[in-house]
């Protein structure tokens, strides 16, 4: 092993930092599943009657399904009777009616973790931001100040309350409760999360963020996320998730919908730093997440970025309806698995509406014994005429245990498609970090600079905030992974 | 009946009449894989690997796997077949070897052609040791080790080079028949030769060619393959190249599918010794309601392997094109270079093409990169060669020839590529004007 090799190892052996756990009594649901569990979190939310109806038809659906096993990911069967459904900090009484009424332990913890919660925190940037707690959503800012555009922004809680109609409407068009069997479970028990809806012509003028935290223990998270974009309406959305260092595994089983009807523009960003496990793979979440947006208009364009650094298993794939004519789907994704993580991640893009244009540019990177799979669809149906998709996934390898797989599918009924799928892998080359090094740099600038390098069209993508703290992650997530 | 049910009907029956049926080893291996096919069936969409391609409209369907010597082909067929080509033939009819139509040039000192019931009689214990387990493969494979009648045995020893091209035939002639065939080829170090593998079919009926190839190649051995399918209309052909290298070999596998119903090649080599290099180039033109499907594994076991593969499809008609290739490099396996691409051309509204290229790696120093591409013919090319007073239909014709003939090109020898490019153009409506074009 020569020095840089050992200075690379040391940069990846760095710890992860949002790991702390905090203390605060919670009011939980004791651990099961069953019908009653189901009616139990409905009740707990005071829900509407079709609310609870569609969760227990998820429920009995869920009961009659498998776990798949498709994915190049290991781990020991999950025992779905040995998770809490649902977690939430204890309030006072009815809970909080402003920000100023919330537990100040839970803003530390935000605080912390560096999430502006606090409206003062205007001065920290222009971003509205819902904090899921667990299984609930703890705070909304900038709730007035979008209300006046029209704009709904809330926890799904509120939104099942005061919008039921709209909810009605839209949840489960795009991911329907049976779509698959973490779908299916999530809608069952799903507690909380954001729900979104921009009106005609308005373009949000703030970028809208969910910050998701999982802190109890044995606890899963199951939240949901609903954006609609009405008609020429547009938003850009930011994710953000953490979770305490635990020996055990935690299932994060979420589910994210996004309607875009005619001329709107949805951009959903995420950041996600689950806690990964300790070196030898014990503990981490669990990230089982089912994304889709719909692009249901003509001319609408939804665009999903994500930076995927944490998790002990990362399993997702955010995908595109295009449905409209001339609608446009993109995914930008870097993934990084380091020491055993396992990364299965990807994207679906469905031509159906004519000139329909697709973009796929996945990144991934393993290091130590990580494994990093990009798994993607690109079907054209026999009516999307003119449909263009242009796929890249490229692979870094950084250590000698790692493991890359690619595994694109294309579908193509159409003859006027055009679908270009281009992958390489490769390693970090010796040579490239001579060259860096012999220039004055450490080892670990060196390999910084060279991933960030090979990041960059990802990068670009997100919004300013989140590239910053992207980076930086990536730079944290990789310390002692060369060898 | 049930399809397992016929299948094992067929067993039981002719299970005494195969060659071989005295060798315990064998009986021992064809009971298991008999077992193994009964367990599994035919293939269903719900097998990740079989996904893209259905085996349903085989229910109801039956085969037979007929008498040896039955329905034997016109004799001009072979005639037109040959073309004054040189080389050695072995002609199987309906799974059955035909020393009639068959002709085994001189061979050099220490190459052996034969038939596979000669090779149990005179080479036993190599056969055996070559001959592959029940285990191997998808539950068709599993089913051809149950039912083999016949195949081509050829034995290269060591720095044996046969120039000539060696050319095994299959043909169907009989209606609903079912051909397992199984063929072994062993190269030992340093040998080489040519092998063509020639599908076609005269009935217009169903039948049922299930075949599987199995080659070891030998260090430093040189090896190369080519397939040409042109089944009958209605014919199902299953077909499976599995192949061995040892360090520093040469193995090189052209497929090119024209025929068929539904032809589905799993063609597969692992590379058992370092320095290996591998080419696998493949085309097919299909039209109609055909499907064609080829599911390519390049397994990198050992450093510094080689692979390149092109895949080039073109489908017309609501035909279907299947392809799906893995790479895999397995821990260790550094300095591994791979290189993989498959491109398809879709002619018509109703075509569909599908393709999964895969890479599957394990090792960090390595160099492994894909693409993919679906398309249709390009306008502009369309608009200049218009412009030069071509008429659209025959412009179409020459640069769906075009895409095709890269994959021509690569195939190194030169009395095959000329074989290939006659029955591509055979396929290609208004092929005789491209001839003269072309040539």
């Amino acid at each position: 092993m020569n020095a840089a090799t050992k200075n690379i190892d040391s940069f990846l052996d760095r710890e992860y930092s949002a790991g702390f756990v905090t203390d605060l009594e919670s009011d939980s649901l004791p651990k099961g599943l069953s019908e009653a569990t189901v009616r139990a979190i409905s009740a707990k939310k005071h829900e509407p009657a079709f609310m609870l109806e569609w969760r227990l038809e998820a429920y009995r659906h869920w009961l009659t399904m498998t776990p798949p096993h498709w994915a190049q990911v290991g781990f020991p069967a999950i025992d779905f009777q040995d998770i809490v459904y649902y977690a939430a900090p204890k309030q006072k009484k009815d809970g909080p009616r402003s920000l100023d009424e919330v537990d100040p332990e839970l803003l530390r913890t935000y605080e912390k973790l560096g999430v502006p919660l606090h409206e003062r925190a205007r001065l920290a940037g222009v971003v509205a931001v819902d904090a899921v707690f667990d299984s609930v959503s703890v705070g909304t800012t900038f709730q007035k100040q979008l209300a006046e555009k029209g704009i709904i922004f809330c926890s799904f809680s509120e939104a099942v309350r005061e919008h039921p109609d709209l909810v009605r409407q839209y949840l489960g068009s795009v991911v329907p409760p049976g779509d698959n069997f973490y779908a299916a479970l999530n809608s069952a028990v799903f507690s909380d999360g954001s729900f979104v809806y921009i009106p005609k012509g308005v373009r949000c003028p703030m970028e809208l963020s969910t910050y998701f935290r999982i802190n109890a223990q044995d606890t899963g998270q199951f939240e949901r996320t609903l954006i609609i974009a009405d008609e020429g309406a547009h938003v850009s959305y930011l994710e953000g998730c953490t979770a305490p260092m635990r020996d055990e595994n935690q299932l994060h089983a979420a589910v994210v919908e996004l309607v875009a009807l005619k001329d709107a523009r949805i951009k959903y960003s995420t950041v996600q730093n689950w806690y990964p496990g300790d070196k030898d793979g014990k503990g981490g979440i669990y990230n089982f997440v089912t994304k889709r947006g719909d692009c249901r208009g003509d001319r609408s364009h939804i665009s999903w970025t994500q930076v995927e650094t944490g998790s002990a298993i990362t399993w997702k794939y955010p995908s595109v309806v295009l449905r409209g004519d001339d609608s446009v789907g993109e995914f930008y994704s870097v993934a990084l698995t380091n020491n055993r993580q396992q990364a299965d991640t990807g994207s679906k893009m469905t031509h159906m509406g004519r000139n329909t244009r697709s973009t796929i540019i996945s990144k991934g990177i393993s290091a130590g014994h990580g494994s990093n799979t990009f798994r993607g669809l690109v079907k054209v149906t026999p009516k999307a005429e003119n449909a263009r998709n242009y796929t890249q996934c490229d692979s870094l390898l950084i250590g000698e245990q790692c493991a890359a797989h690619t595994f694109p599918t294309i579908e193509a009924g159409n003859p006027s498609a055009r679908v270009e799928h281009e992958a390489t892998t490769s390693r970090i080359g010796e040579d490239q970090l001579f060259y860096a090094m012999q220039r004055g740099l450490s080892a670990e600038d060196a390999v910084s600079m060279i991933v960030s390098g090979f990041c960059k069209e990802v990068f670009k993508e997100l919004p300013m905030e989140f590239a910053v703290e992207a980076q930086n992650l990536l730079g944290v997530s990789l310390e002692g992974s060369i060898g | 009946m049930s399809q397992v049910e016929i299948w094992q009907d067929q067993y039981r029956v002719r299970a005494q009449g195969l060659p071989g049926a005295t060798l315990p080893w064998l009986v021992t291996l064809r009971e298991r894989a008999m077992e193994r096919f009964v367990a599994m069936g035919w293939p269903t969409r719900r097998k990740e690997d079989w996904h893209h391609t259905s085996l349903a409209f085989l229910e109801g369907q039956t085969f037979k796997v007929p008498m040896r010597g039955a329905a034997p082909p016109e004799e001009s067929l072979m005639g037109r077949l040959r073309e004054g080509g040189a080389g050695h033939w072995l002609v199987f009819v309906n799974g059955w070897f035909n020393a009639a139509l068959s002709q085994i040039g001189s061979l050099p000192e220490g190459a052996t052609v034969d038939t596979m019931p000669q090779a149990l009689i005179g080479h036993a214990e190599r056969v055996e040791a070559h001959y592959g387990s029940a285990e191997d493969g998808g539950s068709p494979a599993a089913l051809n080790a149950a039912l083999a009648t016949d195949g081509a045995y050829v034995h290269l020893a060591r720095g044996v080079a046969v120039e000539a091209p060696i050319h095994l035939v299959f043909i169907a002639t009989i209606a609903e028949g079912a051909s397992h065939v199984r063929n072994l080829v062993i190269a030992e170090d340093g040998a080489e030769a040519t092998l063509v593998e020639h599908y076609l079919g005269t009935s217009a009926t169903a039948t049922l060619t299930n075949a599987v190839t199995r080659i070891h190649a030998g260090a430093d051995s040189r090896i190369t393959h080519l397939k040409l399918q042109q089944e009958a209309e209605q014919a199902l052909h299953l077909a499976s190249i599995d192949t061995q290298q040892g360090r520093g070999s040469v193995f090189n596998s052209h497929s090119l599918s024209f025929g068929a119903r539904l032809a589905r090649n799993d063609i597969t080599t692992r590379f058992a010794g370092e320095h290996c290099e591998t080419l696998f180039n493949g085309m097919y033109h299909v039209d109609g309601k055909r499907h064609v499907d080829h599911h390519t594994v390049i397994d990198h076991a050992l450093p510094h392997g080689v692979s390149r593969e092109y895949y080039r499809g073109i489908l017309d008609g609501s035909a279907r094109g299947v392809f799906s290739g893995r790479i895999k490099v397995a821990p260790g396996a550094v300095k591994s270079d791979a290189m993989q691409r498959a491109d398809s051309l879709l002619l018509s509204r109703q075509a569909e093409a599908d393709a999964r290229p895969e890479l599957e790696i394990y090792a960090a120093d390595v160099k492994c990169a894909h693409g993919a591409t679906v398309g249709q013919i390009d306008d502009d090319s369309l608009f200049y060669l218009r412009a030069r007073g071509m008429d659209e239909a025959h412009a179409r014709n020459l640069l769906t020839y075009a895409f095709a003939a890269e994959a021509l090109a690569r195939i190194g020898v030169a009395p095959l590529r000329n074989r290939a490019r006659a029955a591509l153009l055979a396929r290609l409506p208004g092929g005789h004007l491209l001839e003269e074009l072309t040539s």
